[in-house]
C-alpha cells in the first residue's frame, strides 16, 4: 500500500469517528475506543423510535424493541461464529461475563481439591473472579508463568495442567505485553483432560477475527466498550450444553418462567442470565459496531493495526532510553506496546505527554501481578486501533523523544 | 518540542538530585506513605528534638512530584519547630485545594512552584504524599516511633509527646 493509499484511508476512516482530531492522539485503546458516528446514531435512533422494555409488553413498540435487541444478539452470534444464539447472554462488559462464569459454573462443578489454572498475566478481571471461587469451594488456585517475553509453549502449559484440573482461565491476548495465547491448542490440551476452558477475548475480539468454534472454547467474554461500542453492553458466549446446566447468576425479572412463593422456574437460554431490564440501548450500538467492523473488515484492521505498531516500535528502538516490554516482533503486540523510559515515572511521562495532547495509559494496568513477575514497578502503554495514523506515532515518538530533556537530563 | 507542564527546572533539579533522598540513621519517627495510583512509596524520616526537626530525610520510589515535593518539604522543615512544620503543611495542602495568598506562598519558598499541580486533580496525591506522611507522623507520634535500643537520652522519642 502507497503512502498516499493509506493516508486517503485514514483519511476516509477518521471522517466516521466525530471525537478524533488532528490536535489530539488517542492511543489509549486497550482501555476503550472511540465511536464512530454510525453507533451513536444506531443508539439515539433506537431511543428516539424504537424503545419500549424489550420481551415484556405485547404491544408493537415492545415488539419492536425486542427484535432490535434479538438482531443484535444475532449480530454477535455471527460475528463470533457461535452455533446458536442461544449461546450469547449480554452483560455489561467482560469483568460481569467472567463473574457469571465465576459464580454460577464454579458453584455446582468445583470442590475441594479442585485446580483452577490462571496465568500471571491476566488482567485482574479475569484473577480476583478466580481466587474468590476458589475461597469459596476449597479449590487450588494455580499460576502459570510466561517467559518473559510473554510466550506459553505447549510443553509449560501440559506441565501446569494436573488431572485435579478443572478449570482453565486464560487471555487471548495480553492487555499488557500484547501477545496472543494459543488458545486453540491450548483449549484442546485442556479438553483432553476433562477441564473447562474460559478465554478473556477483551482484547482480541476487537482486534482480530475470533471464532469460537474453531477455538473450541466453553466461554468467551468481551466487553463491547473496546470494540467501538457504547460502555456498559458485554458479552458471555457460553457452550449450550454447559450454560443449560448452570445455575442462574442474577435473579429477579425477565429471568423466569413461573414464580411462586416458594419459588420458581427459570426461562430458556439465553434469558436465563439476563435478570432485569437489558441494556437495549447498548446492544443496538453493538451491533451497528460489528456492522462497522464488518464494512472495514479484519483484512484492512490486522493490516493497519500492525504496520502502526511496526512503524511505532521501529522508531521507539531508535531511542536508547526505551524498553519495549513483550516480543521483539511488532506482530506479536497486537497494537499495544507497553514501554519503560530510563530514569523516568511511567506517570511523568503521561503528564508530558498529555501536555502534547498525546493520550496514553500509565501504570499497572490491572496486571499488578504480571508487572511483579517481570519486576516492574510501574509502565507506561501506548495502543492503536486501526483509525490511528502514522502522524499520530510520529507525534508519540516525538513526544517520548522529549520526556528525558524535559525531565531535566542533559542529553 | 513545546510544551506546558509543570516539570520546571526547580522540580526536575529536586527529581533528578535531592538532597534529602538517603537514609537517616539517628531519625526517630519513620513512617511510611504510599499512593497506589501512582505506586509512589516513601519512607520519611525524621530526627525530633524537643520538638525541633533537627534533620531528616526520605527514601523510596516514586513519580517526580512525589519524590521532588518530599525533598522541597525536607528543604523547608528541617530546623524548624513542629509548630511550624505544621503550619507551612497546612499552607502547602491548602495551596494544592484551594487558594492561598502571596504571602503564604512566599512562606512555601520552593515548594510554592508546585501550585499549578491544584490544576491536575490526577497529581494531587504525588504532590501531598510527603506532606500527609509528615502530619500522619505528628498526629500519631507512637505509631511511627522508631523502635530504638542504641539511642536514649533528652532526645528519645519519649519527649515527643508535645508534639
Amino acid at each position: 500500500m502507497t503512502k498516499t493509499e493509506r493516508r486517503e484511508e485514514d483519511a476516509r476512516i477518521r471522517r466516521d469517528f466525530p471525537l478524533l482530531t488532528p490536535g489530539e492522539a488517542y492511543l489509549d485503546n486497550a482501555a476503550t475506543t472511540q465511536k464512530p458516528q454510525a453507533v451513536l446514531d444506531a443508539v439515539t435512533e433506537y431511543y428516539r423510535k424504537s424503545n419500549a422494555n424489550p420481551l415484556r409488553g405485547l404491544y408493537a413498540l415492545s415488539v419492536e424493541a425486542t427484535r432490535e435487541y434479538e438482531d443484535a444478539r444475532e449480530a454477535v452470534r455471527s460475528f463470533i461464529n457461535a452455533k446458536s444464539t442461544e449461546e450469547i447472554i449480554f452483560t455489561r462488559n467482560a469483568t460481569e461475563s467472567l463473574n457469571l462464569i465465576g459464580y454460577s459454573w464454579t458453584a455446582d462443578h468445583l470442590k475441594e481439591g479442585d485446580e483452577i489454572l490462571i496465568t500471571v498475566m491476566e488482567h485482574h478481571s479475569n484473577m480476583l473472579p478466580w481466587q474468590q471461587a476458589a475461597r469459596r469451594t476449597g479449590a487450588v488456585l494455580k499460576y502459570l508463568e510466561p517467559q518473559q517475553d510473554g510466550t506459553i509453549t505447549e510443553e509449560m502449559f501440559r506441565s501446569a495442567l494436573t488431572p485435579r484440573t478443572r478449570l482453565v482461565c486464560m487471555t487471548q491476548i495480553s492487555n499488557v505485553l500484547g501477545c496472543r495465547n494459543d488458545v486453540k491448542r491450548f483449549a484442546s490440551i485442556a479438553h483432553e483432560q476433562g477441564a473447562v476452558f474460559v478465554c478473556d477475548g477483551a482484547q482480541s475480539v476487537p482486534h482480530i477475527p475470533v471464532d469460537v468454534q474453531d477455538l473450541d472454547v466453553d466461554f468467551l467474554a468481551f466487553s463491547g466498550h473496546k470494540m467501538l461500542s457504547p460502555m456498559g453492553i458485554g458479552v458471555l458466549y457460553g457452550r449450550k450444553e454447559i450454560l443449560e446446566e448452570m445455575q442462574p447468576f442474577l435473579f429477579g425479572g425477565e429471568m423466569i418462567e413461573y414464580v411462586t412463593r416458594e419459588g420458581a422456574t427459570y426461562a430458556e437460554l439465553p434469558h436465563k442470565f439476563e435478570a432485569g431490564t437489558v441494556n437495549a440501548g447498548g446492544a443496538v450500538g453493538l451491533h451497528a459496531a460489528i456492522d462497522y467492523y464488518n464494512r472495514i473488515g479484519f483484512d484492512r484492521i490486522v493490516e493497519r493495526e500492525e504496520h502502526l505498531t511496526r512503524y511505532a516500535m521501529e522508531r521507539m528502538k531508535e531511542n536508547p532510553y526505551i524498553t519495549i516490554l513483550g516480543s521483539e516482533d511488532p506482530k506479536n503486540h497486537h497494537g499495544i506496546i507497553t514501554f519503560k523510559i530510563e530514569g523516568v515515572h511511567p506517570h511523568d511521562i503521561a503528564a508530558i505527554l498529555d501536555s502534547l495532547h498525546v493520550d496514553v495509559r500509565a501504570g499497572h494496568h490491572c496486571a499488578q501481578p504480571l508487572l511483579k513477575f517481570l519486576g516492574i514497578p510501574s509502565t507506561t502503554r501506548a495502543s492503536f486501533c486501526f483509525y490511528n495514523t502514522e502522524d499520530e506515532a510520529d507525534r508519540l515518538i516525538d513526544a517520548l523523544n522529549s520526556v528525558r530533556k524535559e525531565m531535566g537530563y542533559a542529553e | 518540542m513545546q510544551n506546558n507542564t509543570f516539570y520546571n527546572e526547580i522540580l526536575t533539579d529536586h527529581n533528578l538530585h535531592p538532597a534529602h533522598k538517603h537514609e537517616l540513621e539517628d531519625a526517630n519517627y519513620e513512617l511510611e506513605g504510599v499512593n497506589p495510583s501512582c505506586g509512589d512509596d516513601i519512607v520519611l524520616k525524621l530526627k525530633v528534638e524537643d520538638g525541633k526537626i533537627t534533620d531528616g530525610a526520605y527514601v523510596g520510589d516514586g513519580c517526580a512530584i512525589s519524590q521532588a515535593s518530599a525533598d522541597m518539604m525536607l528543604d523547608l522543615v528541617i530546623g524548624k519547630t513542629v509548630d511550624e512544620a505544621r503550619h507551612l503543611s497546612d499552607i502547602f495542602l491548602r495551596m494544592i485545594k484551594e487558594k492561598i495568598t502571596d504571602e503564604e506562598r512566599d512562606e512555601l519558598e520552593e515548594a510554592g512552584v508546585l501550585q499549578d499541580i491544584s490544576h491536575m486533580p490526577a497529581r494531587v496525591k504525588c504532590a501531598v504524599l510527603g506532606w500527609h506522611t509528615m502530619d500522619e507522623i505528628f498526629d500519631d507520634p507512637e505509631k511511627a516511633k522508631k523502635n530504638f535500643t542504641s539511642i536514649k537520652g533528652p532526645s528519645d522519642s519519649s519527649n515527643i509527646c508535645h508534639m
